[in-house]
């Protein structure tokens, strides 16, 4: 277990196993993050839908959706454990200097679990035995909990990315306000772009996963309205998240300028600066882009003309990764503008039929939707922390001094590769099972038999 | 007392209650283990999977709890455990993912394999997970760990006798529990066969923990002096309480008082608890760093416990919600492994 002093200072000097394995955790948390945010609003909608117009096929939605949600939540809360973990085993330096700002939505964010633990427990197991007016309303809290834990933990987020509430004077930090932390500048965009896009993953690739049915056949009623509810949700929030989208942009133009240099490949800043859409970055030139003259000076300032600096104004060694960041970024932006056009088919054709298409072209399009979403979720995550590098916390603390100089660190990165390769097919197994085979009913789940049977 | 000392407390609160009602929970998964082959073993998993399913979720949280309250008012004191402890904490990562999904899992697959294949690994990680627990309070009781960033050894802080007996405790103590829990679940199920069943275990694993308990003052005694100097002066009332609530609830389960055994062998547990806790107080790391010293600035413990408070009021009634809608269950075995 124990290294050179060789290798322990390579690995202290360049933290890039335990980034990985940040990345790799939290990239695998948030899938499993979303659905447990959007997933029980669909949920509680479809059963307050049945009960009130007595409709079976609702019903059964409802309880199918919920099986899967008790699975999902019991894997988001273990892979979210690991991050807890990680959080002291990888960035204990981190944590000893910061714990005390970043730490409040944390704890905050317990309580968020508890009660969403509490009230799925109940939701999920009193199915049978609260009158179905009872029964509805002990879902709301998990709804309530879910967007308020998602709100929290980015929250923390916010703070590495806008780091207020403390001063510095002579090397000692002074003032500490945690509130001030909590509520920073990144706070606002952040946290709501990130729940808008909880609920548009949760929409698409519920959508998804019937639109690939029917495409197979089935087009019984059961799955056109378990495409149709989620698939609504999800393209009435597209059109939002553009727009949150662009104030996220904007406060990353005021706030972190070495980041939307990266986001947007400009490696000379100046005014009337083109919009750089894609291409390959290298050698401190773009190739293979599309340009539009003046594009970033008007999209960030309203103004042809505008000033917008440049990776040149930063020193190289403070420099985001170029390619990374401006790839993930333009590809969550078209994403958002497809998924947008998938909206607008899909009001087109309700406004003219008053039916949701059930063409070949736009069920394939509804059902590679839910990858993309989730692509498109992924690649803001990439843009976002990627593009603070080399800083952990942005301009305070650089990533390197946050790491764990324990040895034997990077062994993590292998073993938690490992352990999540099996965890995603046991997951996606056992899904795929739940969406095949719901009503019979295992013989030792006797407490569940009654819930099944519709 | 100061704030940092009350939230030190609630800390220690957040320990006990994932001791007794997580720990039950643990204890489940390794009388699962242990409970046969499939056939033989059907009725008593089932049992054990009712008790433990409505729950699981919201008893680990405490652990959630435990680490982001640490964290956040404790952050020299989190970050030195959780950087010299590294490898056991990572270890105790992977055994919570598997048992958790593993036990979703099997709930959601018919095929015998597959439930076979989940059980195993569910029970298998039920009984790791608390020994590394164990073996980390070990650690951390025994000053391995040492203020600062990754100051004791990756491996030495926590392999030596002291802490590795804490660790098989620690899985011992979790068994009990849950038997003595499972008792009486089996009974308001009307299972008088598993209750005679989950009786014997009970008493043999009481009679195995306090051997335990025992053996472990002797290691203590050559292996964690401090600690043992706490436990006999300041901590000795309380472990006298453990060592009298443990032979009590023998007594009880003995004559088949099974609620009155559940509360004895509960307080066995967290008087073991409180009782390092005062052993070492007012150190948060002993001999190195006191919880004074360990200490966030003012603004953040009291916005902590203002968040505590908030968070509480909520949580009481909801909680007490969960288990009263369990507890007082219209169809059989559907009590969870709860104290009381
Ligand atoms: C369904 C998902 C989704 C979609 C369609 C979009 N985004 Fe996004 N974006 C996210 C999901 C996301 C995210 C994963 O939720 C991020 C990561 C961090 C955050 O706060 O949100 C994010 C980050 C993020 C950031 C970085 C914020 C920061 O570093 O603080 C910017 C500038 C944008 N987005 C802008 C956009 C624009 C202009 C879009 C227009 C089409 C857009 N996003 C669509
Ligand atoms: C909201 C809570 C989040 C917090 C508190 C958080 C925190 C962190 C921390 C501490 C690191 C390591 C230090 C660093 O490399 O800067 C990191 C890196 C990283 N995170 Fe996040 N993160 C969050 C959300 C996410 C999500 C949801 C993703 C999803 C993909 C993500 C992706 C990454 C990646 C890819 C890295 C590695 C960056 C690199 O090394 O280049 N993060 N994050
Ligand atoms: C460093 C970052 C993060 C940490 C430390 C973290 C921690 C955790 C923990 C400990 C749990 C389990 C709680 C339980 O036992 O029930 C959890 C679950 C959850 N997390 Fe995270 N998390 C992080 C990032 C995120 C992000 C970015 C989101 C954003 C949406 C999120 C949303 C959730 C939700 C909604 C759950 C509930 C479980 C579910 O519904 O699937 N987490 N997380």
């Amino acid at each position: 277990m124990t290294l050179t002093p060789v290798q322990l200072a390579a690995d202290i000097a360049n933290p890039i196993a335990p980034r990985t394995q940040m990345g790799l955790s939290l990239g695998w948390h948030i899938i499993i993050a979303c659905l447990g945010v959007g997933l029980p609003g669909l949920v509680v909608f479809v059963e307050w839908r049945g009960i009130r117009t007595g409709d079976k096929v609702l019903l059964l939605l409802a309880r199918r959706w919920a099986r899967a949600l008790g699975v999902l939540f019991a894997v988001g809360a273990v892979s979210g454990t690991i991050l807890s973990f990680e959080m002291g085993v990888l960035w204990s330096g981190l944590m000893a200097g910061w714990g005390q700002l970043i730490g409040l939505p944390f704890a905050m964010e317990g309580f968020a679990f508890f009660i969403e633990a509490i009230f799925l427990g109940i939701y999920l197991y009193g199915w049978d035995r609260l009158p179905p007016r009872t029964h509805l309303l002990t879902g709301l809290p998990i709804i309530v909990a879910g967007v308020a834990s998602a709100f929290f933990v980015v929250c923390a987020n916010a703070w590495m990315n806008s780091p207020s509430g403390f001063r510095i004077t002579h090397g000692r930090l002074v003032g500490v306000d945690p509130w001030a932390a909590m509520f920073n500048r990144a706070t606002g965009p952040e946290t709501v772009h990130m729940i808008v896009a909880a609920f548009m993953v949760t929409g698409f690739t519920v959508a998804s996963v019937y639109a690939a049915a029917m495409l197979r056949g089935r087009r019984d009623r059961y799955h056109r309205v378990g495409m149709a509810v989620p698939l609504v949700m999800g393209c009435a929030l597209a059109p939002v998240q553009i727009v949150v989208g662009d104030w996220a942009a904007r406060y990353v133009a005021s706030d972190q300028p070495a980041k939307l240099a990266a986001m947007e490949a400009l490696f000379h800043g100046g005014r009337g600066v083109p919009e750089t859409l894609f291409g390959y970055a290298s050698g401190g030139r773009v190739h293979g882009a599309v340009r539009i003259p003046n594009g970033l000076s008007l999209l960030t300032h309203f103004d042809p003309n505008a000033y917008v600096p440049g990776l040149d104004r930063v020193p190289p060694a403070l420099r985001p990764p170029v390619n990374i960041t401006h790839l993930a970024f333009d590809s969550m932006v078209t994403i958002g503008f497809g998924l947008l056009g998938l909206g607008l088919w899909l009001a087109l054709a309700w406004w003219r039929r008053r039916a949701v298409p059930a063409g070949r072209w736009f069920l394939a399009a509804v059902s590679i939707s839910g990858v993309a979403a989730v692509a498109a979720m992924e690649a803001g995550w990439i843009t976002t922390e990627v593009g603070r590098q080399p800083w952990i916390v942005y301009e305070v603390m650089l990533v390197a001094r946050a790491v764990n100089p324990a040895p034997g660190l990077s062994a993590g990165v292998w073993a938690l590769s490992g352990v999540y390769a099996v965890l995603t097919v046991a997951v996606i197994y056992v899904l795929r099972r739940l969406a095949r085979r719901p009503l019979p009913v295992a013989p030792q789940e006797a407490d569940v038999a009654a819930e099944a049977v519709i | 007392m100061s704030l940092a000392v009350v939230l030190a407390g609630l800390v220690w609160l957040g320990v006990t209650a994932y001791a007794l009602l997580a720990g039950a929970d643990f204890g489940g998964g390794i009388w699962d283990l242990l409970a046969g082959r499939t056939e033989r073993g059907r009725p008593a998993r089932g049992l054990i999977e009712h008790a433990i399913g409505p729950v699981w979720e919201a008893n680990h949280v405490w652990l959630i709890f435990v680490l982001v309250v640490l964290w956040t008012c404790f952050p020299s004191g989190f970050a030195a455990i959780a950087s010299t402890l590294w490898l056991p904490l990572t270890l105790i990562a992977f055994g919570v993912i598997a048992r958790g999904s593993a036990f979703a899992f099997r709930k959601a697959v018919t095929e015998l394999w597959q439930q076979r294949l989940f059980g195993a690994v569910f029970a298998f990680s039920s009984l790791v997970t608390p020994f590394f627990l164990g073996a980390c309070a070990g650690a951390v009781a025994t000053g391995r760990v040492p203020p600062g960033l990754a100051r004791g050894g990756v491996v030495g802080s926590w392999a030596h006798p002291a802490a590795l007996l804490s660790g098989v405790f620690a899985v011992v103590a979790c068994a009990y529990l849950a038997t003595v829990y499972l008792t009486w679940d089996a009974v308001r199920a009307g299972e008088p066969r598993l209750a005679e069943g989950f009786r014997r275990r009970a008493l043999a694993t009481g009679v195995l923990a306090g051997v335990l308990a025992a053996a472990g003052l002797v290691v203590l005694r050559a292996d964690g002096r401090l600690l043992y100097d706490g436990l006999t002066g300041r901590g000795l009332p309380l472990v006298a309480l453990s060592a009298a609530a443990g032979v009590a609830s023998l007594g009880l389960l003995a004559v088949r008082r099974y609620v009155a055994a559940r509360i004895t062998a509960a307080t066995a547990v967290a008087a073991v608890l409180w009782g390092w806790a005062l052993a070492q107080y007012p150190h948060l790391l002993n001999p190195g760093l006191t919880i004074e010293a360990a200490a966030a600035p003012g603004a953040t413990l009291r916005a902590t416990a203002i968040s505590l408070a908030v968070g509480a009021a909520l949580l009481i009634p909801s909680l007490i919600f969960l288990y009263a809608m369990f507890q007082r269950a219209p169809r059989a075995a559907a009590g969870p492994p709860s104290g009381g």
